[in-house]
């Protein structure tokens, strides 16, 4: 991947004067800091009778990506439209550079989208798609081919100009669609799913292709999917959505490190989940009560003194046989189940009262006594187990 | 195992790989013969065979050459200048005789009044008459009997019916016909009516086609973006009269256009006209209810094909820049083309043939090739004629499908 360094400047040159030429026509002037897109007490609704939006809230700073995750109808997909401008808001605002969005229609908006299935244009070339938002804007011949060979470059699809799309691999399309996007050189760029045709390994690859992409261009870029390791390879920050609300808005290290509730902690990564009662806090600390196992102590993050909790510990933090002393949680537990998995072996355990306890052992430690059947103790740190506020 | 030959042997038995493979698809392929072998019986005698015979008859008539046996061998050698000579009078005079046995001197001056008019009654007559002729020379007795055998033009078109084929009918088709030395001429104004009959043909096909079209098109659009559950709604209403009888749906505009009837009704009574308009029984009735009908067809391709374009290409456009109007002429519309083409075609191919509605909505000068067809079919009991118009049609739809296949491809069409 490599963009000479003159046309990254030239493309943030072009971007910023458009920003402020836009914003001086609508009588206002962008300060630095301001977020590029405020979404502002967004609801949506299709019957008038649920939500599929509930009150969302989001700020996005010009040049994030920000990635909107969540399973299949939690309202990322909605939101997205509704950025777009497919979708009209039921109550609440957008507003991007400035400007409300209210009743501009999606052509006018100049954000850029990739589409699930790309949306390439098949009676088209590459080319002839490429020129598409080009042409709708008048621009000159000149600077039209011009536009596209930097496009094509970008995306490494130089010699591809002249296909159409049916004759490119799915790849091939999928960096097609991307050029379009970009091409026209939006302040915003959407995506909806734009990986979720390809392979593992392909999918893989595109995700850093267009990480550096953004990373090399500057380009605000909203991304929604609903596969976490997408998100956290790709984004600035990640939207957590469920059941059309954030659950959680933050980098890939916090959201991963510090779930705020059980259904995050349950969404990024794998944790095993313990249900308890809490009977102390003290401090940042708690000690939870677990039926069966005894008590458990943990960092309080939203719970109250006997209120029900769920207790998150991730599998990798789970330390085998410690040291006796060095571990505030100590527990006998029985070994299931094991499953090798080449770097890494997952062992199933019965404990805490939980016969679904899962730890991570690399597989280069010295496993011959782990065995189905055996009896070993398990230990954790008190920071690395959350007691989470339990959903009702 | 060493394969000289190039063979594959299957290594246990020995036998080559290819004739084991063909053993195993066999009793697919004769599973799959005999399925197929009743249609294809039933085409190939109720569909292609007739219209061999039809393609025959066109150019094939030897109507002179069985009635007139004698008469047509001695024609062979004559040169075709003047009058013949006494031989081929006298061969003549012997099939006139046999003519009147047989019964057959009708058909020969039909045969001979299709090319020179007027003449049945002096074949006929001059048969009658030659029965008493016993001794020569009959040339100048014939002659006497009736002036017809004294005509270059009666000879020349007895000596072309020393060929079994004749291009006759297909000429006439295209208002042609073979002139007193056998030449090709042009038709009398009084017999030139095909041409005219070809245009109004293609022209009524043509209007159809794209009344279909600009009618269709929305339509087909608005069923293809709809909600399912109005759409399937909307598709019946598109498909009810289709299901209806032709006869019926026909006669239903007659009900409507006539001149008293409820269209002509309701625009004097709103007072839009003061006369009822004549509506019915000209061109204009004829577009209307051809339209009616052929609008199906034009339209289920066109919305099987846009059912298969995703919005998603829609919204592309506008995320792009391009307004709705723009959006859909550059992007969507494109993508119906397929269908467009498969209506389009379909309803003219259609139209061509069209034979009911004209005649029952038409006037006289709205009448198709096909009325023609059934009229020399069932009227004139001139199969020649009918055949050769038949055959004219065909071949110009198959020109107008390969010419079609050529410009647009036909793997390209969707017919629903």
């Amino acid at each position: 991947m490599s963009i000479a360094a003159n046309e990254y400047t030239w493309y943030r040159r072009t971007t910023e004067t458009a920003v402020v030429g836009e914003s001086k026509s609508v009588g206002q002037m962008l300060n630095a800091d301001d977020p590029l897109v405020k979404l502002i007490d967004i609801q949506k609704t299709y019957d008038g009778e649920t939500l599929v939006v509930k009150d969302l809230n989001l700020d996005i700073a010009g040049g994030e990506f920000v990635t909107m995750l969540g399973p299949s109808g939690s309202g990322k997909t909605t939101s997205l439209m509704m950025l777009a401008g497919f979708e009209t808001p039921t109550r609440g605002q957008i507003i991007l550079g400035g400007r409300a969005l209210d009743n501009v229609p999606p052509y006018k908006r100049n954000i850029g989208m990739v589409f699930q299935n790309y949306a390439l244009f098949p009676h088209m070339t590459v080319e002839e798609n490429l020129a598409f938002p080009l042409k709708v804007r008048k621009l000159g011949k000149l600077d039209i081919e011009a536009k596209i060979n930097r496009a094509l470059e970008i995306v490494r699809l130089g010699a591809y100009g002249n296909r159409r799309p049916g004759q490119l691999s799915g790849g091939q399309q999928q960096r097609v669609a991307l050029a379009r996007a970009l091409v026209f050189e939006p302040k915003l760029v959407l995506m909806d799913e734009p990986l979720g045709a390809l392979d593992k390994q392909l999918r893989e690859h595109m995700q850093l292709e267009i990480k550096h992409i953004h990373e090399e261009l500057g380009v605000t870029v909203v991304y929604v999917t609903h596969d976490q390791a997408e998100a956290l390879t790709m984004s600035d920050r990640i939207a957590v959505f469920k059941d059309g609300a954030i659950q959680q808005l933050a980098t890939p290290v916090e959201l991963y490190e510090k779930p705020q509730n059980a259904f995050v902690a349950r969404f990024i990564g794998e944790s095993n989940q313990m249900r308890g009662k809490v009977t102390a806090i003290d401090g940042p600390g708690c000690s939870v009560e677990i039926e069966g196992a005894g008590d458990v102590r943990a960092l309080a993050i939203n719970v109250d003194v006997g209120a029900p909790t769920e207790l998150s510990l991730r599998p990798e933090r789970v330390t085998l046989n410690p040291m006796p002393g060095s571990m505030p949680n100590v527990f006998s537990a029985r070994i299931e189940e094991l499953i090798y998995l080449g770097d890494h072996v997952r062992v199933r355990l019965l404990a805490c009262g939980c016969d679904n306890f899962v730890i991570k052992l690399n597989s280069a430690e010295d496993l011959t006594r782990v065995e189905p059947g055996a009896i070993i103790t398990i230990g954790w740190k008190i920071e690395d187990c959350r007691a989470l506020g339990v959903e009702r | 195992m060493a394969i000289s030959d190039g063979q594959i042997f299957d290594e246990p038995h020995g036998i080559p790989l290819r004739v084991t493979l063909m053993r195993a698809e066999r009793r697919h392929r004769v599973k799959a013969l005999i399925l197929v072998l009743p249609l294809a019986f039933f085409i190939l005698i109720f569909f292609v065979l007739p219209i061999a015979r039809m393609l025959v008859n066109a150019v094939h008539d030897d109507t002179l050459l069985t009635l007139l046996p004698r008469t047509i061998s001695e024609l062979r050698q004559w040169d075709g200048n003047g009058l013949p000579d006494e031989p081929v009078y006298a061969a003549l005079v012997v099939d006139l005789k046999q003519t009147i046995d047989q019964g057959t001197a009708g058909v020969i001056g039909k045969r001979m009044n299709y090319e020179i008019a007027g003449v049945v009654s002096k074949v006929t007559s001059s048969a009658r008459k030659a029965q008493e002729l016993s001794t020569g020379p009959y040339k100048e007795a014939l002659i006497k009997i009736d002036a017809l055998w004294a005509r270059h033009d009666v000879w020349s078109l007895l000596k072309r019916g020393t060929s079994p084929y004749t291009f006759y009918y297909l000429l006439r088709a295209a208002d042609y016909q073979y002139g007193p030395n056998s030449e090709i001429v042009a038709s009398s104004p009084g017999n030139a009516i095909f041409q005219d009959v070809w245009l109004r043909t293609f022209g009524i096909s043509f209007g159809v086609t794209l009344a279909t079209l600009l009618l269709g098109f929305p339509v087909a659009y608005l069923l293809a973006t709809l909600q399912p559950k109005h759409a399937n709604l909307l598709l019946i209403m598109v498909l009810l009269p289709f299901w209806t009888s032709l006869l019926v749906r026909t006669t239903a505009w007659v009900v409507l256009l006539q001149r008293h009837g409820a269209v002509n009704e309701i625009l004097v009574a709103s007072h839009m006209i003061s006369q009822p308009a004549e509506l019915i029984y000209n061109r204009f009735g004829t577009l209307v209810a051809m339209s009616h009908i052929q609008l199906p067809f034009t339209l289920l391709p066109i919305y099987s094909v846009m059912k298969t374009i995703s919005p998603s290409y829609i919204r592309a456009a506008q995320s792009l820049g391009a307004g709705p109007f723009y959006a859909f002429w550059k992007v969507y519309f494109p993508q119906t083309l397929s269908g467009v083409a498969a209506g389009c075609l379909l309803t003219f191919i259609l139209c061509l043939g069209y034979y009911i509605t004209p005649a029952l909505v038409g006037g006289p000068s709205d009448q198709m090739v096909s009325f023609f067809v059934a009229h020399y079919t069932n009227e004139d009991l001139n199969w020649g004629m009918a055949s050769a118009l038949g055959a004219i049609l065909l071949t110009a739809t198959l020109t107008l499908y390969f010419v079609f296949n050529k410009l647009v491809g036909i793997n390209r069409i969707k017919l629903g």
